[in-house]
């Protein structure tokens, strides 16, 4: 009772963001409400849509800018799961705002001549969706279905069956673009500049440096910590929480950074997924398929890699993967005796104790994950199964690296989600394989082994025995690919031409 | 002597029908600028209602605590069965259904009553806190434990032809079978939705999200205890519908409209996303079994097969739904001797209501799924054996419903498929593909669909449309239809258009509105520009008339001798400018508005016996699908789908086109990734996108062909079209079979995959 009579007296504190190249200003926005609820509510304008308050649909589509390093960063996220101090200082982009004087924007255009819209109501979304792409691409130039598919990965569409919006894609380039419909950068990171920062004791902060943040860490253990809230934003609009204090990670300057060193790469706790993806994909270019069917765009730029590890859920999809490479957290936090930043370093699997429970003290945060540089002879597989390819959660996910050397097993590290209640090793299976023979009936051993390592449960993603059956026939594939079969997987066979 | 060729390119230059118009609310829904319910700026003193709904699948109910939810700041009132001034009883078609729960719950999720606050995340909060004292009881919730304890929320139908028992005796070789096919959440992206104005006099003003106005509008008014006409209910759109809004958005109304009542106040009521899954009804599961009997060349001889529809806890439309299902349970197939027992099985869970298809779906796989396992079975191409069985011409062209197919273009259809497609060299290449490719494995399908168009309860098959025609010559039409994107309200427009020969553009199609056309029948069986084109043509065809006669009157000529083109009024003596025309004639006391009545012909149905005529035509179309499934995992991709349909003369090409796409694309998310999962509580664990997969973008086929079949409709319909909507949804059936085919191909038992094909279910036919 207590706690709800703190919330619902909770300070609401100003909010300010650029659109349309002007300060939008709202006294006072509780740390809690969501930029969907400011944006419909708040300010009446409900050209954005909500299709299901938890980021899957892409209805609530809206395009970000924010100034990184002098540059504008423009980013199409989920605005229903998005809290809206966390626009704070950003641009803001809706479906509203892309018409110049009554003309429509090239994406709208295309969207209209290519029948691309019906019932309507995911248009906007699609369109947001699309107006990133179009920036991204300078003006939409040379985007084709792949490219037009995986910018549309987090919007659903129940009408069309996506062709024509597929089709409008390509087109939006290729049509003549209004003055002044192009995003003006320059002028947008002149209006950003003249924004102002909250104060420091207000209840949603997201301090610019890493020290700030540690120090508010400290200040306010009992704050909710938040990153891009692709999970938290639903613990608001779906599990109906209340928060009075937020502490948004995603701020610090220091932790925005991918760093490259001789033996590891160091991924900072706010880089998005979007970003800490494409840093494996660049150590590790085989991971391009995996990292696409981690949930959808407008969830990869949001989310942060920091984010989906300290919230340990038994199905994100990043751990096992991490697992597998042997990486490390970094655990910070800031001495208040002896005025310093105390930091340690665990293995990511001792990270979890229980069911998202972790060995983290209240006034620490996951600040960097340390990521273990490929060897040559480094054998890795990543597997996620899951009902759809794009935009789903794990029913099982495995990732297996081994390192093979004169025809032995020499080291085998599994990670394993969808399979316990954390993301987890798999030791006995790593026994089975290190130091044995890599051939079939090492193979086969193993996959017994494997099979029966978990007790993973049934649920409405998979049952038990499928779980299961599926843990083993991954470890196959990795032998029938060590083999140099083709062909083993969907993703490989030759689309093209089909068509 | 040209005349009549230069006229006709006249008319192919100016009119409206036949071109691909955009559809009419394409640039406000680009722009976000296209209003849907819950973007109505809200009146005054608005408030917001959250259901509160049981936790329990099966109990019986004896009251509330409601203490904890009342005393959050912003909470306005509970409202509850004690609310209802009218009967406590829906007015749904087996008036078995309760507006809140009073003394039993029946489902998990079922709405026992409502939480009205300030704002809607307040009211979702305090409906939360409502502890109702439910005494559990046992939950019926397989289909299978309904049926053997005989419940059932209406009579089994039984519907014979002919003797089966005998043809299976005496047939060459028979096959038993059983499957069991999954329900489907509808998905509308805008989620249900209403919202009730207290008007002066106890009137009632509804902005419902509904395929069905006028069941709204009987339903408040039935729940309010009021006269029907104190109820308006108006939608202007929705953000889809897919059958979803055809009962269910009853609910919403009724409910909104009972909170306004209690607390004086505009009463929205939308569904978050998750209640929206808990609270309404889905398409029908179904479980068959079956025996058949067929010769050496996999020609039926004899069918018996049973129906077990999944109906959830009331009647709904589940007694035409599992008709639906017994008229299509021949697809394109002709079964001479055939016994069909269809039981409508009570469950505890949510009411399954109208899907797009309506039943139709649930009856074509069963006997698609069929004619697949005979021709395994005999070792023959499955497509030769369903060519082998098509309904005949002049021969073998009785359904077993009694109706005569007389419009039947399958066998040529189905063949120009199967040669454009190169189904014969892909099926041999993938035959090779499957040899060499230890893990990955392909399979091709090529199906047909036949779809009955009309409501198969005749009287539904009537339509109303009123034509404006204003001073300045600009037009209004308001019809008894509703848009739900299937763009309805484009197509009606371009039929008005061609009708006064005026220019597309000079067309409005305003909100489906209770207060204009009354007694609208639901938008749904395909049927919205069949009835309501044609009502709307009839409309604006007197308003024309009135003005041609005037016209005559002027020229001295006949009014047969004036023609409505380009915007232009023709006599023989003079051409003149419509809106020149419209004025004169206003200022002559010419009427310049008229309605517009339709009733489909032909048709007759009699219900007890289920023999008759209860379609005006059929609607058909094949498609050729192929497929990869991965042995280790189980999942699948469609990698190609060409699609030949049958669409008459398209009023809208561009439109008619996403009918096929977007019902495609849909029955396959149906039959493959779409699953939806109750646990042994009866709570449907799949309650959100998060875990309820439709098809996304990357799923689109990356070969995708769609042709339309070039004839026009052999029935006498609006400007020669057929009905769109349901039918492509059937089309996806054949990647179930492909998907069948491949793992008959990969050496599993595709006898052992229900639907939907998910990657377990594959894995499981293939012994994983």
């Amino acid at each position: 009772m207590l706690v709800r009579m703190l919330v619902q007296n909770s300070p609401a504190q100003p909010l300010t963001f650029l659109r349309r190249g002007q300060p939008v200003t709202l006294p006072a926005v509780p740390p809690d409400r969501t930029l969907l609820q400011v944006l419909r509510e708040d300010l009446h304008c409900t050209g954005t849509k909500e299709g299901c308050g938890e980021g899957d649909c892409g209805a609530c589509t809206v395009v970000l800018g924010e100034a990184v390093d002098g540059r504008l960063q423009l980013q199409a996220v989920n605005a229903c799961i998005k809290l809206a101090h966390s626009v704070q200082g950003q641009a803001v982009f809706t479906v509203e705002d892309l018409a110049v004087d009554g003309q429509a924007h090239p994406v709208q255009e295309a969207m209209v001549q290519c029948h691309a819209s019906q019932c309507g109501f995911c248009t906007p979304g699609f369109v947001m969706s699309l107006f990133a792409l179009y920036e991204h691409t300078g003006g939409g130039q040379g985007v084709d279905h792949a490219a037009a598919q995986a910018a549309l990965s987090g919007n659903l569409c129940r009408c069309t069956g996506y062709r024509p919006i597929l089709d409008a894609a390509a087109r939006m380039g290729q049509l003549p673009c209004p003055a002044g419909a192009r995003v003006d950068e320059a002028a947008v990171l002149r209006g950003l500049r003249t924004l102002g920062q909250p104060a420091p004791e207000a209840p949603y902060q997201r301090p610019a440096t890493l020290q700030a943040l540690l120090q508010a860490r400290a200040a306010h253990p009992e704050a909710q910590v938040v990153a891009g809230t692709t999970d938290v934003g639903l613990w608001i609009t779906k599990q109906h929480q209340r928060y009075a204090r937020l502490l948004d990670v995603t701020g610090a300057a220091e932790l925005r950074r991918v760093e490259t060193y001789p033996h590891h790469i160091a991924i900072g706790a706010a880089v998005n997924l979007t970003q800490a993806y494409a840093a494996l994909v660049a150590e590790r270019p085989s991971l391009a398929a995996f990292a696409h069917r981690f949930a959808g765009l407008p969830v990869r730029n949001a989310g942060t890699l920091g984010g989906n590890v300290a919230n340990g859920s038994p199905i994100g999809d990043s751990m096992p993967l991490l697992i597998a490479l042997g990486a490390s957290v970094v655990l910070m936090r800031w001495d208040t005796k002896r005025r310093a930043v105390a930091h340690r370093e665990l293995r990511l699997e001792d990270l979890y104790t229980g069911y998202r429970q972790n060995v983290m003290r209240a006034d620490e945060l996951l600040c960097w994950i340390k990521v273990p540089r490929p060897s040559p002879d480094e054998c890795l597989q990543v597997d996620k199964v899951s009902k759809r390819f794009e935009d789903d959660i794990s029913a099982v996910c495995l990732a297996v690296k081994l390192r093979i050397d004169g025809g032995v097993v020499r080291e085998a590290r599994i990670g394993a989600g969808g399979v316990a209640a954390t993301p987890v090793r798999a030791p006995l299976t790593e026994a089975a394989l290190t130091g044995q023979p890599w051939n079939e009936d090492t193979v086969m051993a193993a996959s017994a082994v494997l099979r029966d390592e978990f007790r993973p449960i049934s649920d409405m993603r998979a049952s038990a025995d499928y779980r299961r059956a599926v843990l083993g026939n991954l470890l196959r594939r990795h032998w029938l690919a060590q083999q140099g079969q083709r062909g083993l997987r969907l993703e490989s066979l030759d689309l093209e031409a089909l068509a | 002597m040209n005349a009549p060729d230069t006229a006709l390119l006249q008319r192919q230059a100016t009119s409206a029908a036949g071109a691909s118009r955009f559809h009419e609310s394409a640039r406000a829904q680009v722009a976000g600028a296209a209003t849907y319910i819950d973007d109505i700026p809200e009146a005054r003193g608005t408030l917001h209602a959250a259901p509160v709904c049981s936790p329990v699948a099966h109990g019986r109910l004896s009251g509330f605590d409601t203490a904890a939810a009342l005393a959050l700041p912003g909470v306005r009132a509970f409202v509850g069965a004690a609310d209802v001034p009218g009967d406590p009883i829906l007015a749904a078609f087996g008036h078995d259904e309760p507006v809140f729960a009073r003394d039993s719950v029946q489902f998990l999720g079922q709405v026992m009553g409502l939480i009205v606050a300030d704002d809607a995340m307040t009211a979702r909060r305090a409906a939360r806190l409502v502890k109702p004292r439910i005494e559990p009881l046992h939950p019926v919730l397989s289909v299978h434990e309904a049926h053997e304890l005989k419940s059932y929320v209406l009579p089994p139908v039984h519907v014979a032809r002919g003797d089966a028992a005998a043809a299976l005796a005496r047939a060459p070789h028979t096959l038993d079978g059983e499957f069991e096919v999954g329900g489907q959440e509808h998905f509308y992206l805008e989620g249900q939705i209403a919202y009730a104005l207290p008007l002066e006099q106890n009137q009632w003003w509804i902005h419902s999200s509904t395929q069905h106005p006028g069941e709204v509008q009987h339903w408040v008014a039935h729940a309010l205890g009021i006269p029907i006409h104190a109820v308006t209910v108006e939608c202007r759109r929705m953000g889809g519908g897919f059958g979803g809004k055809e009962t269910q958005a009853g609910h919403l109304a009724v409910w909104a409209a009972l909170a306004a009542r209690k607390t004086g106040h505009p009463v929205k009521l939308r569904l978050d996303r998750d209640d929206d899954f808990m609270v309404t009804g889905k398409r029908h599961p179904f479980a068959y079994r079956y025996r058949v009997g067929f010769d050496d060349s996999g020609r039926l001889s004899g069918l018996r097969i049973v129906m077990l529809a999944n109906c959830g806890f009331s009647a709904d439309l589940s007694g035409p739904v599992a008709d639906r299902a017994i008229f299509h349970c021949d697809n394109a197939y002709f079964l001479e001797d055939v016994a069909i027992d269809s039981f409508r099985c009570k469950t505890n869970t949510q009411s399954h209501t109208a899907f797009r298809g309506f039943g139709g779906p649930q009856g074509v796989i069963a006997i698609e799924r069929i004619l697949g396992d005979v021709a395994r079975h005999l070792g023959l191409d499955p497509l030769q054996v369903r060519l082998r069985n098509l309904y005949g011409m002049g021969e073998r062209d009785q359904t077993h419903y009694d109706m005569k197919v007389e419009d039947n273009i399958l066998e040529p259809l189905m063949t120009a498929l199967a040669r454009s497609a190169d189904y014969g060299r892909r099926r041999a290449a993938i035959e090779a593909f499957n040899a060499r490719s230890p893990v990955i494995k392909k399979g091709i399908a090529l199906t047909p669909v036949k779809f009955g168009i009309s409501f198969t309860a005749t009287l539904f098959n009537q339509a109303g449309a009123l034509v404006h025609v204003y001073t300045d010559g600009s037009v209004m039409v308001n019809h008894g239809g509703t848009e739900m994107g299937q763009g309805l309200n484009t197509k009606v427009a371009q039929i008005v258009a061609d009708e006064l020969g005026v220019p597309f553009e000079r067309i409005i199609a305003t909100a489906a509105d209770t207060s204009k056309v009354p007694n609208a029948s639901a938008t749904a069986a395909s049927s919205g520009t069949d009835l309501n084109g044609r009502a709307a043509q009839f409309a604006a065809r007197h308003v024309r008339d009135n003005l041609a006669a005037f016209v005559a009157g002027l020229d001295g000529c006949g009014a047969g001798a004036v023609r409505f083109l380009g915007g232009d009024v023709i006599t023989p003596k003079s051409t003149r400018r419509f809106e020149e025309v419209v004025n004169a004639a206003y200022a002559n006391r010419i009427q310049l508005w008229s309605d517009g009545f339709y009733r489909t012909p032909k048709i007759h149905y009699d219900k007890l016996t289920m023999k008759g005529r209860p379609f005006y035509y059929f609607a058909y179309g094949a498609a050729c699908s192929e497929v990869a499934i991965d042995t280790l995992t189980g999942e699948s991709r469609v990698l190609a789908v060409d699609i030949l349909h049958d669409v008459g003369h398209s009023i809208n090409p561009a439109i008619d086109i996403g009918q096929i796409e977007g019902g495609f694309i849909q029955g396959m998310g149906w039959l493959t990734t779409e699953q939806l999962v109750w646990n042994h509580k009866g709570y449907l664990q799949t309650h959100a996108p998060s875990t309820y997969k439709i098809p996304t973008a990357g799923d689109l086929p990356p070969r995708w062909n769609i042709d339309l079949w070039p004839e026009a409709n052999r029935e006498d319909n609006v400007h020669g079209s057929k009905a769109v909507g349901e039918p492509p949804f059937m089309l996806a059936i054949s990647v179930y079979e492909a998907l069948r085919d491949a793992v008959a191909q990969a050496g599993g038992d595709p006898e052992a995959m229900n639907a939907p094909a998910t990657a377990e279910e594959v894995l499981k036919a293939l012994g994983g």
